[in-house]
């Protein structure tokens, strides 16, 4: 599969998911964000960027519970918990969020 | 009723050449999900796995040793390490990376993931083992 972003193509696999990680701007995730149907807004952003350090640091995309940790504790607890996580991203904040982030699938994700 | 099982991930390889390394990472990762109860050992040739400086730029291969400080946030805590291997490849706890986790019940203090074990204790660990999973 492959994606129209400002006159570029860039390959993604059958989900969805980036072939290439390093193609990675702004302007591709809001492309597969909208084709998502979803809105980004600053909270996307904040969690979409911390994925996308996660695996800078670790080289994995974290697993939901993981990342749901992790995020409490940077972000606040507040921010930290399924529902406000999923409220962002309705089909998965680890499956869908990765796919906006430019990362591959979460390891364990099927 | 609990149905925890004690989960014992053996590594007795180097970490490229083959596949077994980076298998054996992920399945632990996917497996953490259960909530099992998890420890890793490495023997042998295995402990190079957990090696600072992995540089793999020549053999092609990613360099996947930073995940393994990722085990922390998996709740994955307890990690052996034989000693008599260590020795024998002339390698000591400085030369492995310093894998840490938080505990939920010390107020979140940071403490060392990482056991050098004998192999009369690596036997013990294994006879306590409900499943062992060899890579």
């Amino acid at each position: 599969m492959a994606l129209e972003v400002g006159g570029k193509t860039v390959e993604t696999d059958e989900e969805g998911y980036l072939e290439n990680r390093d193609e990675w701007n702004m302007d591709i995730a809001k492309a597969i964000a909208e084709a998502e149907n979803l809105d980004m807004t600053d909270n996307h952003w904040e969690v979409v960027n911390f994925l996308r350090e996660y695996y800078d640091e670790y080289q994995i995309a974290p697993a939901v519970r993981v990342l749901t940790k992790a995020i409490g504790k940077k972000l606040g607890k507040d921010k930290g918990n399924s529902k406000y996580l999923y409220e962002l991203f309705p089909y998965g904040p680890a499956k869908q969020a990765c796919k906006i982030a430019g990362l591959p699938k979460p390891t364990g994700c099927v | 009723m609990s149905d925890v099982k004690k989960f014992l991930y053996v590594n007795r390889k180097a970490p490229y050449g083959t596949i077994y390394a980076l298998e054996s990472l992920e399945v632990v990762l996917i497996g953490a999900a259960f909530e099992q109860d998890v420890a890793l050992a490495f023997l042998d040739d295995g402990v190079f796995q957990l090696t600072k400086g992995q540089d793999t730029g020549e053999v092609g291969m990613k360099n996947f040793s930073p995940t393994y400080k990722a085990l922390g946030d998996y709740d994955v805590n307890k990690i052996y390490v034989e000693k008599e291997s260590l020795d024998a490849r002339g390698l000591t706890l400085d030369d492995l990376l310093p894998l840490t986790y938080e505990d939920e019940d010390d107020d979140w203090a940071e403490k060392d993931s990482i056991k050098v074990v004998s192999a009369a204790e690596m036997a013990e660990i294994m006879e306590q083992s409900d499943v062992i999973l060899s890579f």
